[in-house]
């Protein structure tokens, strides 16, 4: 993360485990070059993707995150995605209020033939995050604990 | 709770991993990981060895976790899943870390890069599977009966196999008779032997066998449930004749006065009546009614065929039928369509007469189509002295599709010898490329070739019939650069025939989504494993044989129909299938009752309860996507195998410095 000139960010990625994920597998397999910037995270939907976890990931350092599912249409459980839609609508509007710049948590459909569509959108979002710069939730909100809010919730 | 403890193991896979990971250095960092009491690195986890040393080391160690970095889990999750269980540790406790598709072989310049990618899974995975909770499979019962959609040759095949091995099957072809395109054909290569004389056989046997309902014109509405438990809605359209009655006498399809253009069995080129029966072997041997077209119901005049019908089988007021059937599995067998040869308008066909599709060929030369085998240009009577054949129309072509149609070649070899035998006419076949791939079909080609058919290698770019020279005159002009010759040739003839591609159906998109299935790059249902499980999809209890799947030849149809039918027949055995534990759950102490989650969830899985005022997860139909878990407000909804906890800890986990192994930040 931290730099002596170069700056490589960190994404952390939540990919639903039947269209995005296996086109990050394909991009294996057919051996598509990518910046290894992307960590990911394999969830059965998008649908699953709780706004808390983005948050989390942020709180603890990433420069962004990268959600992908599968096209609008084809959600391998009907209609994940498009729940993904409005939640995401949500939570960019939470982080704009923070000041977070929308490049930094971005959606994206990618199929499970489509590996060189998911390669080709984490090198793309990684030179949008180089840009920008760090994130550095830490040092930029120190007072900011989004999570800790949601776990009292939780207790 | 004792403490976790947890093994690592990090995969060579040879040099796949090894070539670009610092594998034993990440294997080495691990041992620093929380709860990490073993950290090993290995050539081939997969292999024996690989297995037996987590098993090995389960016992000795006493681990309670097991974490496995090597390839995608959906190449071996089970692999380990199952050395955990022999071992004796319940295999849900294992979690997985994808390094080869997801670092090695997509950063295979950049060691660092990969390796801390490597690192980060790693910890991901160790922060994970502590927080696993032991799961047991679901075991659901599969009912015996199976569907088939779709009774092409595929389809049928499989439907015979299943029906053959004491089972029911109910096969659901949308057409008014079974035979899909291989009913159309007069020849079939490599061996030309007639495929009347080799599929009315297999259509008779559908037809008439005891574990076999057939439904013909219908078409399958909604599919509910789950692998074992499928609920099929079928409608079956009215055919306005009643199949108790009548004979397939033909005396209505004689009398009635509405000729019909045929585009579905005669390929646009012959006619039928507005009451038909497809061709003369279809299975079931009653006609229908095309109300499209059928004077009575657009006038309310005529009634001829009620009239003339000597067993009063005809039934004007005849509704559709709705058909709920209960099935344990389904193959899909829905075949395909070929290409719109007018998508490439420099070809002519549709405004130049004598261009001709593959399939209108077929019928020309069948004799049983419209000119009774006579191959003859459009006016009905002239043979033709010379022929051209177009290979790879809308194939092999960025401008439609990507994909080879896989027959055209050997179809077009067909196209040659029949022309040659019976007009004795000269043959042209313009190819990119011969692929003549399978047993036999290479010999075919130089029988063919033998046979004095003219080879010339290039794309045409033209079909025109603008005379440059005399012997132009009244003629169609291939227009190609011979790319052996290397020179622009154009060869007068009197017949094209454009070997036209394989395409998915129409509605593939449609019937996938119902069904649960995907569809791939090139538009065909997608296959579980392109290479390891070419039958299966991505939901289980749904198969796929024949060209919905890809586009092929009938030997390769008959094999996938086959195929799937011997997966249906060993889930049948079983008579159980288990099924992933991946499923919602609603601790309904603290449920809330708000019953936001009762319309999120796309499989009405949740009910609420009345007398309770809390909601409730129906597990056998929960398929564990995790909306609702991810959407109750009160957060009493837990997601077997992807629960709050074991996602928030991968987040941690992932974050880790893997410079410094610690969280990149402190936990605040
Ligand atoms: C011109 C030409 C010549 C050929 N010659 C040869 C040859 O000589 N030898 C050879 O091996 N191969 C040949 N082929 C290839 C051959 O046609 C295919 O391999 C074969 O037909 C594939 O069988 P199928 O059952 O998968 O599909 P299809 O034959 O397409 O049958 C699919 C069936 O499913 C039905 N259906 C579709 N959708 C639905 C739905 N939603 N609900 C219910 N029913 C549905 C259709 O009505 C049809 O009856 C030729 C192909 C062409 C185009
Ligand atoms: S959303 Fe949560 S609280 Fe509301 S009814 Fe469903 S389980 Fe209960
Ligand atoms: S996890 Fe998905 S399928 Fe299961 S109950 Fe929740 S919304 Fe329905
Ligand atoms: S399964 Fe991919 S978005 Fe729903």
């Amino acid at each position: 993360m931290s730099d002596n000139g170069t700056f490589t960010p960190v994404i952390v990625g939540f990919l639903c485990n039947w269209c995005s994920y296996r086109a990050a597998d394909l991009a294996g397999t057919s051996r598509m070059g990518y910046p290894a910037t992307l960590r990911d995270i394999r969830i059965m939907c998008t649908g699953r993707l709780d706004p808390t976890f983005v948050l989390r990931a942020l709180q603890k350092g990433a420069d962004g995150v990268l959600i992908m599912g599968c096209h609008p249409g084809q959600c391998h459980y009907q209609e994940g995605n498009y729940k993904a839609i409005r939640r995401f609508a949500l939570l960019r509007r939470t982080l704009r209020q923070l000041g977070i710049e929308d490049e930094r948590v971005q959606l994206h459909w990618a199929s499970a033939a489509e590996g060189v569509r998911f390669a080709e959108t984490v090198a793309r979002m990684t030179e949008q995050i180089k840009q920008l710069g760090p994130l550095d939730w830490p040092r930029n909100w120190p007072n900011e604990d989004p999570y800790a809010v949601e776990e009292a919730v939780h207790e | 709770m004792s403490e976790p403890r947890v093994g690592v193991y990090v995969c060579h896979c040879g040099h796949n991993i090894a070539g670009t990971v610092d594998v034993q250095h990440v294997a080495e960092w691990a041992m620093g990981l929380p709860n990490v009491v073993i950290a090993r690195d290995n050539k081939f986890m997969c292999a024996s060895t690989g297995q037996e040393q987590v098993e090995e080391d389960i016992k000795q160690f006493e681990l309670t976790h097991v974490v496995v970095a090597s390839c995608s889990p959906h190449m071996h999750e089970k692999t380990f899943r199952n050395a955990c269980a022999r071992a004796g540790l319940n295999p849900y406790l294992f979690e997985m870390a994808n390094i080869r598709e997801h670092a090695s072989w997509v950063h295979p310049n950049d060691r660092e890069g990969a390796t801390n990618k490597a690192k980060a899974l790693v910890s991901a995975a160790v922060h994970r599977v502590v927080h696993q909770q032991p799961l047991e499979p679901m075991k659901v019962d599969i009912r015996p009966e199976t569907l088939v959609v779709g009774g092409g040759i595929a389809g049928i095949q499989a439907a015979l196999e299943i029906a053959d091995a004491g089972y029911h099957v109910y096969l659901v072809e949308r057409e008014p008779s079974i035979g899909g395109h291989m009913a159309m054909f007069d020849k079939t290569f490599p061996t030309l032997d007639c495929a009347a004389c080799i599929l009315t056989p297999k259509m008779f046997d559908v037809g008439g066998h005891p574990n076999i309902t057939l439904l013909t014109y219908s078409e399958v509405e909604k599919v509910d449930g789950y692998v074992g438990n499928f609920q099929v809605r079928v409608r079956k359209k009215a055919r306005m004749v009643d199949e108790s009655l009548c004979t397939g006498c033909g005396t209505c399809w004689e009398k009635c006065p509405i000729k019909v253009v045929d585009t579905v069995w005669e390929a646009g080129l012959g006619y039928r009546k507005a009451i038909y029966r497809p061709f003369p072997q279809a299975v079931p041997k009653y006609p229908v009614i095309d109300i499209e077209n059928c004077t009575y119901f657009k006038t309310g005049k005529c009634r001829m065929c009620e009239k003339v019908c000597p067993t009063n089988a005809i039934n004007y007021e005849m509704q559709d039928e709705i058909i709920d059937l209960e099935v344990g599995n389904i193959i899909l067998a829905t075949g395909y369509k070929l290409f719109d040869a007018r998508r490439i308008p420099q070809y002519g066909y549709g405004r130049l007469e004598n261009v001709f599709t593959s399939l209108e060929f077929e019928r020309l030369t069948n004799a049983s189509g419209p000119t009774e085998g006579k191959i003859v240009l459009r006016d009905g009577e002239t043979t033709p002295q010379t022929v051209a054949i177009v290979h790879c129309v809308g194939s092999r072509d960025r401008n439609y599709n990507t994909h080879c149609s896989a027959i055209c070649c050997m179809s077009s070899l067909k196209f040659a010898h029949l022309v040659m035998e019976k007009t004795g006419a000269k043959v042209y076949n313009f190819y990119i490329d011969m692929r003549p791939l399978h047993k036999g079909y290479e010999e075919f080609y130089h029988r063919i070739m033998e046979e004095g058919a003219t080879f010339i290698r290039g794309k045409v770019s033209e079909i025109t019939d603008v005379p440059r020279t005399p012997e132009e005159e009244d003629k169609l002009i291939v227009v190609c650069e011979d790319t052996l010759l290397g020179r622009q040739r154009r060869v007068p003839v009197d017949m094209v025939i454009l070997a036209a591609g394989l395409e998915p159906q129409a509605d593939a998109q449609e019937v996938a989504h119902m069904f649960g299935v995907g569809c791939g790059e090139t538009g065909f249902f997608i296959e579980r494993h392109p290479k390891l499980d070419p039958v299966a999809t991505m939901t289980e209890g749904v198969f796929i044989a024949g060209a919905c799947q890809g586009a092929k030849d009938i030997p390769d149809s008959v094999a996938q129909g086959a195929a799937a039918a011997a997966r249906v027949l060993g889930t049948i055995n079983q008579r159980q299938v288990t099924l992933e534990p991946i499923r919602a759950s609603i601790d309904e102490e603290r449920c809330s009752g708000c019953r936001i989650c009762n319309n999120l969830c796309p499989y009405n899985a949740i009910d609420f309860i009345e007398e309770k005022g809390v909601s409730r997860v129906n597990p056998a139909l929960c398929k564990g996507c995790g909306t609702c878990v991810a959407a109750c407000p009160s957060q009493v909804i837990t997601g077997a195998h992807f629960t709050f906890e074991q996602i928030m800890a991968e987040i941690d986990g992932i974050m880790i410095d893997v410079l410094s192994d610690r969280p990149v930040v402190e936990a605040v």
